[in-house]
């Protein structure tokens, strides 16, 4: 039977669609981009200028006048044509989406590769480039190729001080950085259904990290409940014994904390093996952790104690920073010395503050570690908060299994 | 479309970080990007992908949706891409940017030799030996023939 991609795409898997896409967004990098392409187009309006999103967050506040004369076209353009605009501060596109502006059975697409994180929702999320935003803004509608599916049937329950990034790890170690190109994920079992939103998101998230179009959970008792939070009462999508083109099965059980090491997301190694390794930096954030629960646990997991080397923690929005800062999380986290960022991808792309300096090495929350991309020459590992704190708090990486 | 230039070989999974690092995309200025382009995989490449055709192995263009990296290797010469499967963003990106990426398998790659291809026929030719290439979707082929999507839609005025 069908695939919830092929079920929101209404083809099946191979076929080539045009479709309306129910919400685009994209944000500073690939904003400005998009509007030179759009407007090399020949327009000036988009045609639903209701679906579309423009979010800054990738330089956010700018780190320079370039930067932030560039920003500034782009805001002007946004205010102009009345779309929904997001300045900076307001937090990580991704997460800013998933906050209740995506709903189960939508096509969403981004200009950003983790645009799959929405994927989560039960939305056909995925990413493209600025000239496809350009050409959605200009007639509202893009084409797919329907993707064959890589099911991911996930049994038990993590357990011990195992979290859903280790579980991201896990997949993309298991599938390899191309192993699901051209392909969606979908995460099915008892498994999914005991994995709490953000949760989900994390695990959406990575799917373009095995080079997958998007990474699905369907809508279950989980997502309506998240929803509702922002005031949306969503429908269950039921799967319906789909067909997929691969079969992966993991036991949540067998999760342990891992990394990725230096340079490959897919070199995913237990965190154990690389126990005393000296850590320049700690990062905790982004739009694969950068959720109020994961700031929550770091706090929990560092409380009253003090961190070992420069860490920098970066809310994934305003609206994780304000609850960081009213239920007293912000407190503890400075008082244990960490360094807060403005909401939004801060040092995750290595180009404004927190870049690392040649041969320094740090652990970080995020889904990419590839060569230089958080500073030149730099080393990074990639882990989850509880490896995060762990290691904060030793000075080097630590498993969390000692906390 | 066709088109015969001289093969410059890469590696698997090479990603756009790598093809255009993050630190040069505060700026429209494409010729910033074609300077740079691949420059932290090899400083001395840039100057090499002058009529180039990448020969790149599986994965090609991994990890983020920049734009910048197809444009880079395009205004630094490069006039193909052949990989055997390539991420799929870059793989959009590439055409909507009007530089062809070819999918093709196990071509052997000398630096410098002569390789030529057609999309048209569906085949790129190394070493004297044809090779077949998958064709691009209508759509694609469509786009990439306009000279890449801004020029497919202003055709489409
Ligand atoms: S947090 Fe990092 S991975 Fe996520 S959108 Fe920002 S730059 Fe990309």
């Amino acid at each position: 039977m069908t695939t919830l991609s092929e079920r929101i795409l209404d083809a099946p898997a191979g076929e080539y669609v045009d479709c309306m896409v129910d919400r685009a967004f994209a944000h500073d990098g690939t904003g400005v981009l998009a509007l030179e392409a759009f407007r090399e187009m020949g327009r000036a309006m988009p045609a639903y200028p209701e679906r579309i999103s423009i979010l800054f967050d990738h330089l956010a506040p700018a780190n320079n006048s370039q930067t932030a004369t560039l920003q500034a076209e782009l805001r002007e353009f946004s205010l102009e044509c009345g779309l929904h605009f997001s300045d900076v501060g307001e937090g990580i596109c991704h997460q800013l989406m998933s906050e209740g502006r995506v709903l189960p059975g939508e096509i969403v697409v981004g200009a950003d590769s983790h645009s799959c994180t929405a994927g989560a929702l039960g939305a056909f999320a995925t990413g493209v480039g600025a000239t496809d935003m350009a050409a959605i803004w200009a007639g509202g509608s893009t084409w797919f190729r329907v993707p064959e599916t890589t099911g991911i049937h996930l049994e038990g329950n993590l357990s011990g001080a195992a979290e859903a990034k280790d579980l991201a790890l896990t997949y993309v170690g298991r599938l390899g950085m191309d192993g699901a190109t051209y392909r969606a994920l979908e995460f099915t079992g008892d498994g999914a259904a005991s994995i709490v939103m953000d949760g989900r998101l994390t695990l959406a998230n990575m799917a373009i990290e095995a080079g997958a179009k998007t990474g699905l959970f369907y809508a279950d008792a989980v997502t309506r409940q998240y929803l509702a939070g922002y005031g949306h009462d969503v429908a269950m999508q039921v799967p319906e014994d789909p067909d997929y083109a691969e079969d992966v099965t993991i036991d949540l059980g067998d999760v342990v904390p891992v990394l990725a090491v230096p340079h490959r997301v897919d070199t995913v190694e237990e965190v154990t093996r690389y126990e005393g390794t000296t850590l320049d930096q700690v990062f905790v954030g982004t739009c694969t952790n950068g959720r109020y629960s994961d700031i929550k646990r770091f706090a929990a997991l560092i409380h009253g104690q003090k961190v070992k080397t420069r860490t920098i923690v970066v809310p994934a929005s305003r609206d994780v920073l304000l609850r960081a800062g009213r239920t007293g999380v912000l407190t503890g986290l400075i008082e244990s010395g960490c360094i807060i960022g403005s909401p939004g991808c801060g040092p995750c792309l290595g180009m404004h503050m927190g870049v690392l300096g040649e041969g320094e090495v740090a652990l970080s929350t995020a889904n990419r570690n590839f060569k230089n991309r958080m500073g030149v020459g730099a080393e990074y590992y990639l882990g989850s908060v509880a490896t995060a704190a762990a290691s904060a708090l030793a000075g080097e990486i630590r498993s969390p299994e000692v906390l | 479309m066709e088109g015969t230039g001289h093969a410059v070989c890469l590696g698997p999974d090479i990603d756009t970080d790598l093809i255009i690092a993050g630190r040069y995309l505060r700026t429209k200025d494409r010729s910033v990007w074609a300077e740079h382009v691949l420059e932290d995989l090899d400083p001395a490449l840039a100057p090499r992908l002058r009529r180039a055709v990448i020969i790149a192995g599986r994965n090609m263009g991994c990890g983020s949706s920049r734009e910048q990296a197809p444009v880079a290797l395009r205004e630094a010469g490069v006039i193909a891409v052949i990989a055997p499967s390539f991420a799929r963003i870059f793989f959009r990106n590439a055409i909507n940017v009007g530089l062809p990426a070819i999918e093709c398998d196990g071509i052997p790659c000398t630096d410098g030799e002569p390789v030529s291809f057609s999309l048209d026929e569906g085949w790129v030719e190394a070493a004297g030996i044809r090779y077949p290439a998958r064709p691009l979707s209508g759509r694609m082929q469509e786009i990439l023939d306009a000279g890449g999507l801004v020029n497919y839609w202003r055709e489409k005025e």
